[in-house]
């Protein structure tokens, strides 16, 4: 064996042990010659809930899509548990079965009710029998609190329920982790707090989840770690108390104040 | 005779019929246009009798085919004694025809036009008439080219219909060349072309006038 | 005069079963057109939206802009002579119903074209976020909104192809306008009359078929979407 295989079935296994879900390397991404992602390197594990931070356009949203492959990556590389998801040969489609996404404009299928929407994916994409699938899609509605809701059309639901919706979409497919880009920022002020507390008790129930989200009250009650990314780099990382209370870096800071300034001190 | 030899010998024939096709595009959509806007105009702002009768014209000659009408122009006249020759047939058959479906599409131009329009006209003191000539009209022509210049290829292809009524247009001169050395196929193959490229130029043709005249926001 | 009003009402209602037997043929002839048309223009639709450039310029583009700058009545006798030409044994409905399918299939295609790039970009980011593949996507949640959308579009295309098929007439067809012909060649009669009952009776076809699939959009309608007619002759 050569040593670099050798390298790589050892991070293999380690990253087994640790229960690592996630491992992301030096991945850059640029759009044309403007570069959004200027090396970012974290790794989250099983149970853990990361919230990122950061102002708009560093290139948070980017990320997460870039984990789903929804988006192309330049350099860099993405471990999915112990597989390297961002190998040419590897299963696009099935690594997007194990990983689910919350888009921030919920996107659920016009033309299907709550039920199929949440139903199509173990349906048609793990082709399970009409009979578990349906099982499946009632669970997590419940789990959502969506039950009574399940033949409405999306237009007939509220931004709340629709993105609820969307999660219980998410969770039907029994990801190895979930990825929230920024899920209340299309939501009337009133509707965010039935969402937040889906995925709050998602969190307590020890889902993997990453959570891009201006939500500062959610992050400093479920997250285990918090990035700050600027610029297209991750400035600071560390449990809330740390990046809160404080801040290592000048700009982290300057960020937090503004945010408690607007919304107030979620925090507390 | 091999294609090209044959197709070289034959075009300047073929020419002919195709300036029979023009000749007849261009009086057809003149018909229309003169016949069309006060059509439209009865639609959008007439009373009921205007808007009914507008409407049952516009209705018959859309929901029947053109060459119903024409051979009602031209072989069904004559049983009641009106005789038309065949171009002349063509002519008002295609006419007529245009003029319900540019009543259409200047009524859908009136109709996005926006509504305050017509409330500022008013507010300055203009009455109908004015307001339609004036404010109106203005912004449905601009409105309305897209689908003219569609309307005008449109007739170009449907010429080719008076065939069936013995106008010596592109394709009725096509069979008769075809009726004396039977190489039917190859002269439609030409046919086509020249359909094909007198299509393409005038719609390059239409989009470059178009983008002139365009007014930002419009 | 008496006499001759009531005759030549008699006679158009003698003709009536023969132009009936037309108008079935014209119906039959539409919907196959429409059929073909439907079967052949969602591959160009799908390969217009989703495929590469060389399939979009060198195949798409040039069918679609073929069968569109070409007369109908033109491409009818294309598809005629040249089956002989080629020394193939096409019967005129053949011809007519290639030629004329083609060219549905060419005017459809830009129908569900319009469609599928209306339908907003997270549909797709959905479908494939939960790891459908393209092809799953496509035919699971493309289609059918896609479908929805064109059909108030179609209803033009509907009332388009049946006044169409008047033009197979060149080709020796029975249907209802070669009925017409026969029906005034044996009574001498008021080709006038014949010719206008021929007319209402496209009319008739063409409204109450607009009816149906004005009634289809209705019941297939989701709650939230909004129907845009596009017109395929633009």
């Amino acid at each position: 064996m050569n040593p670099k295989k050798l390298i790589q079935e050892f991070e293999r296994t380690f990253l087994k042990m640790t229960h690592t879900i996630l491992k992301v390397e030096n991945l850059h991404k640029s759009y044309g010659k403007i570069e959004v992602i200027k090396g970012i390197n974290f790794e989250l594990k099983k149970g853990e809930t990361k919230v990122i931070i950061g102002p708009s356009g560093t290139g948070k949203s980017t990320l997460l899509r870039c984990i789903n492959q929804l988006d192309s990556i330049d350099k860099g590389q993405i471990w999915l548990e112990d597989i390297e998801i961002t190998q040419s040969h590897a299963d696009i489609n099935q690594i997007r079965a194990s990983i689910g996404f919350v888009f921030q404009s919920f996107n659920l299928f016009a033309h299907l009710t709550a039920l199929d929407n949440v139903r199509i994916g173990p349906l048609r994409v793990k082709e399970m029998k009409e009979k578990e699938a349906t099982k499946i899609a009632v669970e997590e509605l419940k789990r959502v609190g969506l039950e009574d809701k399940k033949d409405h059309y999306p237009a007939q639901l509220s931004g709340g329920q629709q993105q609820r919706v969307s999660i219980a979409r998410a969770l039907s497919m029994n990801p190895k982790l979930i990825l929230f880009d920024e899920p209340t920022s299309a939501l009337d002020p009133e509707l965010i707090g039935e969402v937040l507390e889906v995925m709050i008790n998602l969190a307590k129930e020890g889902t993997t989840m990453i959570v891009v989200t201006h939500e500062m009250g959610f992050a400093c009650s479920v997250a285990n770690d918090i990035i700050f990314m600027d610029g297209g780099i991750i400035l600071e990382e560390g449990p809330p108390e740390q990046i809160f209370k404080n801040p290592k870096h000048n700009r982290t800071a300057k960020f937090l104040s503004k945010i408690t300034q607007l919304e107030g001190d979620k925090t507390k | 005779m091999n294609f090209l030899e044959y197709a070289w010998n034959i075009f300047p024939i073929l020419l002919k019929g195709a300036l029979v096709s023009i000749e007849l595009t261009l009086l057809a959509i003149s018909i229309g246009l003169l016949l069309g806007i006060p059509l439209s105009l009865g639609r959008v702002y007439g009373n009921k009798f205007i808007y009914t009768c507008t409407t049952i014209y516009v209705e018959a000659f859309r929901g029947t085919p053109v060459l119903t009408q024409l051979f009602i122009l031209y072989f069904g006249f004559p049983s009641i004694g009106i005789m038309f020759p065949p171009f002349t047939a063509a002519v008002i058959g295609l006419g007529l025809n245009s003029a319900a479906y540019q009543a259409e599409y200047f009524r859908g131009a009136i109709q996005a036009i926006k509504g305050g329009q017509m409330l500022a006209a008013r507010s300055i003191g203009m009455n109908t008439i004015k307001s339609i000539r004036y404010v109106v009209l203005p912004q449905m022509f601009r409105l309305v080219i897209p689908s003219w210049s569609n309307e005008l290829i449109l007739l170009l292809k449907a010429s080719s219909i008076a065939y069936m009524i013995q106008v010596p247009e592109l394709v009725s001169v096509g069979r008769q060349i075809a009726s004396r050395n039977f190489r039917t196929f190859e002269i439609f193959l030409i046919i086509a072309l020249i359909y094909f490229i007198i299509v393409e130029i005038l719609n390059k043709v239409l989009h470059l006038m178009e983008r002139k005249i365009k007014i930002p926001g419009l | 005069m008496e006499e001759k009003l009531i005759d030549k009402l008699l006679l158009i209602g003698k003709s009536i079963p023969s132009l009936l037997i037309g108008a079935l043929i014209s119906i039959e002839l539409a919907l196959a057109f429409l059929g073909l048309g439907f079967v052949a223009g969602i591959p160009l639709a799908v390969g217009e939206v989703y495929g590469n450039k060389f399939v979009r310029n060198l195949v798409v583009l040039p069918i679609v802009e073929f069968f569109r700058s070409i007369p109908a009545l033109v491409l009818l006798f294309l598809f005629y002579f040249g089956a002989s030409y080629l020394k193939l044994n096409f019967s005129p409905f053949i011809a007519a119903l290639l030629a004329m399918g083609f060219r549905s299939a060419a005017y459809q295609s830009q129908i569900f074209r319009g469609a599928i790039q209306s339908i907003d970009v997270g549909q797709m980011l959905a479908a494939r976020s939960i790891g459908m593949s393209k092809f799953k996507a496509i035919r699971y949640i493309i289609f059918p909104q896609a479908l929805r959308i064109s059909i108030p579009s179609w209803s033009n295309e509907y009332a388009t192809v049946l006044k169409d098929t008047s033009l197979v007439y060149a080709l020796g067809i029975t249907e209802l306008m070669r009925q017409g012909r026969y029906i005034v060649a044996r009574t001498f009669g008021n080709a006038i009359l014949v010719y206008v009952v021929c007319a209402l009776i496209y009319f008739v076809i063409v409204h109450l078929g607009v009816k149906l699939l004005d009634f289809l959009e209705e019941k297939y309608r989701l709650p939230g979407y909004e129907s845009k007619k596009i017109d395929t002759r633009i």
